[in-house]
């Protein structure tokens, strides 16, 4: 249990995905300009985090890795199918946030109009993949620990980007040189909260 | 059809600098910090990233009449993804210290938004060539900006440039010390601030509107 926690403690703020891997940027400087669309992409983020990155994870121990396949037949115990595991990760993405997008859209109209637009945008949000590439790089040990990883991840991201915003929004109201106005301030304030964020380093729960 | 028409110079010419993929359209901004601590990760990346562009700008491009446009995302990201396991295989069985170095962002090419942003705004609507053309040359685009910030951050901050020390050891004892910031990953973001900034005060018509 305490694993998992500070799996999650770890993810949400040493490992933050903006700040300490720049993972998913593109969408978090093109969103951030408003809080309120920003929580609405977190939220989204979060959501199809804690879907795809346990399912990657039980295709990766079921499926992909070598000997995986054991369960099937024994003369499978060969077979290492882990050169095929960005196809499957991104082909999972892909159709889960279909998914989800047709699963919202059916059963909360109200929730599918908030997050409509963002829904489509996330499978290709480098956030989502670089969750399950992540997974499989850190050898997680069982189910709970991945999921405290995808929450903590997606977490992270929503948190980046919405403070993100509520810096901009301020951000209006100043007298900036124009050749550096909208795009390379924002570059640089999130250089800046990036190096706020590493006073947390070397928390350990 | 000429191979190099002005028309397709200027599709080469143009993410040079008025169209940079990373500065003016801000797209791949991920992989573009993250890589840029030494120089030859990102020379690495630079190149990758020219040949995923490159060939799935023209694979796409070939096949655009017969792609379903409801379901165009998943088809690119196949095509896309395919091309990223081949250069990824390639790098492992090559140079494998850098590609271990680069580690999961070689996977996060297939989400860089460049090459989706390519493929959506030129493969899907122009001829192949061209948008092989395109593709190299947003890959260039790419690769030149990920090369300047690497090179200013390996230099000030171990004081080498390609692994070979250029700062000599008579200014370490002078006092020189180099600069830790520079190796720190937000300092890339300041960096690429920096580099708009002046690419932005040379370039008036780049200039954000309020």
């Amino acid at each position: 249990m305490q694993e998992i926690i500070n799996i999650f403690i770890r993810s949400v703020f040493i490992d933050n995905m903006i700040f300490a891997f720049f993972i998913g940027m593109c969408s978090y400087l093109a969103v951030s300009k408003t809080v309120k669309t920003s929580i609405g992409l977190g939220v989204a983020v979060i959501f199809v985090q804690i879907i795809t990155v346990p399912i990657n994870y039980l295709l990766l121990e079921h499926v992909m890795k070598p000997g995986a396949l054991v369960w099937i037949s024994d003369s499978f115990k060969d077979v290492d199918l882990s050169f095929l595991s960005f196809m499957v990760y991104i082909a999972t993405i892909a159709a889960m946030t279909q998914l989800v997008e047709m699963i919202i859209e059916k059963f909360s109209p109200a929730l599918y109009n908030s997050l409509g637009i963002f829904l489509p945008l996330i499978a290709v949000n480098c956030a989502i993949l670089a969750g399950s590439l992540f997974m499989e790089q850190r050898e997680y040990k069982n189910i709970g620990e991945v999921l405290s990883w995808g929450l903590g991840s997606g977490f992270g991201w929503m948190l980046a980007i919405v403070s993100l915003a509520a810096v901009r929004e301020k951000l209006r109201y100043n007298k900036i040189p124009a050749p550096l106005r909208g795009i390379g301030i924002t570059f640089i304030i999130t250089g800046l909260m990036g190096i706020a964020f590493m006073s947390f380093l070397g928390i350990k729960v | 059809m000429s191979i190099f028409s002005s028309k397709n110079f200027k599709l080469l010419a143009n993410p040079l600098n008025l169209e940079n993929p990373v500065t003016v359209q801000i797209l791949g901004i991920c992989s573009a910090l993250a890589v840029t601590t030494k120089l030859k990760p990102a020379i690495v990346m630079g190149l990758s990233v020219i040949v995923v562009t490159a060939f799935s700008n023209l694979v796409i491009s070939a096949m655009r009449n017969s792609i379903p446009p409801r379901i165009r995302i998943i088809v690119q990201l196949v095509v896309v993804a395919s091309m990223v396991i081949l250069v990824d295989q390639l790098l492992r069985a090559f140079v494998y210290d850098v590609s271990k170095q680069l580690s999961v962002y070689v996977g996060l090419i297939i989400t860089n938004c460049i090459i989706m942003g390519r493929l959506e705004a030129f493969a899907m609507g122009n001829k192949p060539w061209p948008s092989f053309i395109d593709g190299v040359g947003n890959g260039i685009g790419y690769a030149i900006i990920l090369m300047v910030v690497a090179f200013i951050r390996e230099l000030f901050g171990s004081g080498a440039i390609l692994g070979f020390q250029v700062v000599p050891q008579s200014f370490y004892d002078a006092g020189y010390i180099n600069n830790g910031m520079m190796i720190m990953p937000t300092m890339a973001l300041v960096l690429v601030g920096v580099i708009i900034w002046i690419q932005r005060s040379f370039n008036k018509e780049l200039i954000e509107k309020d």
